[in-house]
């Protein structure tokens, strides 16, 4: 832990995936930092490389076709980065652990939850069968399943939607890990049960100081959970942000259509917003700011086609990527 | 066919429907039970609205439509469409009602085929049921293309060409080159990112207008229904637990599942934290559904009612479009 607080830092963060028709740039320059304790949101929509960029954490991008080309990634005052596989392997489910969208996929349906949880503990703590069977069952109970003791040796094809994202859970934190990144924990799941499981990583957050790195499109998700939030909009943070401001005053026009465009409840209007266009693919990327064609005071500004605005910090602690963002422009920028 | 939409001014009467599924178990593959999808459903649609049902995965909104279609056997019920009793009508009637009813589905994807071209997916409708070829097809495939927002030259090439929300505008023209006096969109933008959702909900609006459609809207996102219908049923495990315009289901939710279904649903305003009003558990299993009403391992208020009888959907006092099957709201 280093003293400001930030267990996660990310610093320009650059993935390519080398396909047959030519280098995609998934993730380009992504920065941000995940201070100890919080929820940070990395937002977008797919294809936007959030989570490419939670699996370069992990170290999990599938090489080939995808490297990581630039970038640092300190966790806890390390890069991981620069770590050996096997020193890898200790972090990975053990100080950093990850829980997926799909939780029917992400459980072997061949063994029972019991012996997928007792295997993930036994890997990395120094406990017995005995001890490493008691403490699965007591993280069962942590997360609010009932009659642990019996639903510990039943398999991934028993048990509800719900239920196996639980089981998802109790096997990502039975290490106590430092950070948790939950990439969309919640898109297959019901809403009612939705806000169970985001009830439960709250309640799990609180006793433990574990930082959660929560990847989601669902705004709604985001302003009910995060501390702070990174939109991200084709491979580049388009604004980064505490949530409340993010939410007041969106800074960059992405994310003010974003936010216009949803319909909300109470909303009573006619038609809805939209923006434009579709979300480019990383082989297309547009020239210039990449939201340009579908950006409302973009389409038609030289600058916007052919220069593209980096993140830049802003006086009152937000960063934007965006020309026209108030406080954005500095005097040497290009015309 | 009848062209004069009636039955009381309704376009669609679904009357008491149900839709049970057997469950086979044993050597013999005996059945041991049933499992109740839809368990007496009954809903009107006026020509020209929207009709909401929305409900969590699993609650039979799904199988509603499939068997107001008739691609499931249905149990019993009665499903009056255009003056014709679909359930009664023989193979030959099905194929023009079928006409008269067409499906946008949820997954762009999987719903349309890859090896077909754009000119084909949305012309096979036509070739089919008005035995349209040639020229004047590929007339009626660029004028409804256009309709939906997609460029000529979209005609002749392969879905994968396209992105999720314009597969999505491909399959909306393929349900609308009919000129269907009903379309049951089953989740049409659940599949798709943010900010295509709202082009697709814009367009469906529009299309609404322009050709006096019929919709049958079915979801699981609360605020998208409010949005598009006029109309919205919820549904829990099988049936309609309460029933009205969507200004009075939004404004005054009076059943305990609507108010925590609104609860959940996470609102983009930081300043209210998590609302507190959560469901406990899970939708119970629906092979063993728990006797009286079955909402009530999930209920915050049961009385000895909810635990021995079924409420009825019945009218609130006060409000003839306002239904709920409650026993505890109605004391």
């Amino acid at each position: 832990m280093s003293d400001n607080g930030i267990l996660l830092d990310i610093k320009g963060l650059c993935v390519n995936f080398f396909t047959e028709n030519g280098v995609a740039k998934a993730v380009q320059d992504v920065s941000f930092s995940v201070k100890k304790g919080e929820t940070f949101a990395l937002v977008g929509e797919s294809g936007c490389g959030k989570s490419v960029t939670a699996l370069s954490v992990m170290r999990l991008i599938a090489d080939p076709p995808g490297k990581i080309v630039a970038g640092e990634i300190i966790f806890d005052g390390r890069n991981l980065l620069e770590l050996s596989e096997h020193r890898m392997r200790s972090v990975r489910g053990n100080s950093i652990a990850m829980i997926f969208q799909e939780p029917m996929t992400s459980l072997n349906p061949v063994y029972t939850v019991g012996e997928q949880i007792v295997e993930t503990i036994r890997l990395h703590q120094k406990k017995n069968e005995v001890e490493a069977w008691e403490l699965a069952t007591e993280m069962l109970r942590k997360v609010g399943i009932s009659d642990p003791g019996q639903r510990i040796t039943e398999y991934p094809h028993q048990m509800s939607g719900g239920m196996r994202q639980r089981v998802m859970i109790a096997m990502a934190i039975s290490c106590e890990p430092e950070l948790l990144i939950a990439d969309e924990p919640t898109t297959a799941l019901d809403v009612t049960i939705q806000a169970q499981i985001l009830d439960l990583l709250d309640q799990l957050q609180g006793q433990s100081q574990m930082s959660v790195l929560l990847i989601t499109h669902n705004l709604g998700i985001v302003a009910e959970r995060a501390r702070n939030v990174a939109v991200m909009y084709a491979s580049r943070i388009a604004e980064l942000s505490d949530c409340k401001s993010l939410f007041d005053k969106p800074l960059h026009p992405y994310t003010q259509g974003l936010l216009k465009s949803l319909p909300r409840l109470g909303f009573t209007g006619k038609r809805l917003y939209t923006i434009p266009g579709i979300v480019p693919e990383p082989l297309h990327f547009p020239a210039g700011c990449k939201f340009h064609p579908r950006c409302p005071i973009g389409c038609n500004n030289k600058r916007c086609q052919t220069v593209e605005p980096q993140l830049r910090s802003l006086d009152n602690g937000r960063a934007v990527a965006c020309w026209f963002a108030p406080g954005y422009e500095r005097p040497d920028d290009p015309k | 066919m009848n062209t004069n939409a009636n039955t009381n001014g309704f376009l669609l009467k679904v009357d008491d429907l149900k839709t049970y599924f057997p469950v086979r178990k044993g050597l013999l593959r005996r059945t041991v039970g049933y499992v109740k999808a839809v368990d007496g459903v009954s809903l009107a649609v006026k020509p020209a609205t929207s009709f909401g049902l929305v409900g969590e995965s699993g609650c039979g909104k799904t199988t509603v439509a499939r068997s107001i279609l008739r691609l499931i056997p249905v149990t019993s019920g009665k499903v009056i469409f255009d003056n014709t009793d679909i359930l009664a009508a023989d193979s030959a009637h099905m194929r023009d009602i079928r006409a008269g009813i067409t499906l946008v589905f949820q997954d762009p994807f999987g719903s349309l085929n890859p090896r077909m071209t754009v000119a084909n997916i949305v012309g096979e409708p036509l070739k089919v049921h008005k035995k349209i070829t040639g020229s004047e097809l590929t007339e009626q495939v660029r004028l409804i293309l256009s309709k939906v927002g997609l460029s000529a030259d979209a005609i002749n090439r392969y879905p994968h060409e396209f992105s999720g929300g314009q597969r999505q505008r491909i399959g909306i023209a393929r349900a609308l080159i009919l000129k269907p006096k009903l379309v049951i969109c089953d989740e049409p933008v659940s599949a798709l990112d943010v900010s295509i959702q709202s082009q697709i909900l814009n367009l469906l609006k529009d299309l609404q207008q322009e050709f006096s459609l019929t919709y049958l809207f079915i979801a699981h996102d609360l605020a998208v229904v409010q949005f598009t219908c006029d109309i919205v049923a919820v549904m829990y495990m099988g049936k309609i637990v309460e029933q009205a315009t969507v200004s009075e289901l939004y404004n005054n939710p009076l059943h305990p599942y609507t108010v925590a279904l609104m609860a959940a649903i996470p609102k983009i305003t930081v300043s209210t934290q998590a609302s507190t009003h959560r469901l406990k558990g899970e939708i119970p299993s629906i092979f063993s559904p728990p006797p009286g009403c079955p909402f009530n391992p999930r209920c915050q208020f049961t009385g000895d009612n909810c635990f021995s009888q079924n409420p009825p959907l019945v009218p609130v006092a006060g409000n003839n479009e306002h239904l709920l099957a409650c026993w505890h709201i109605k004391k």
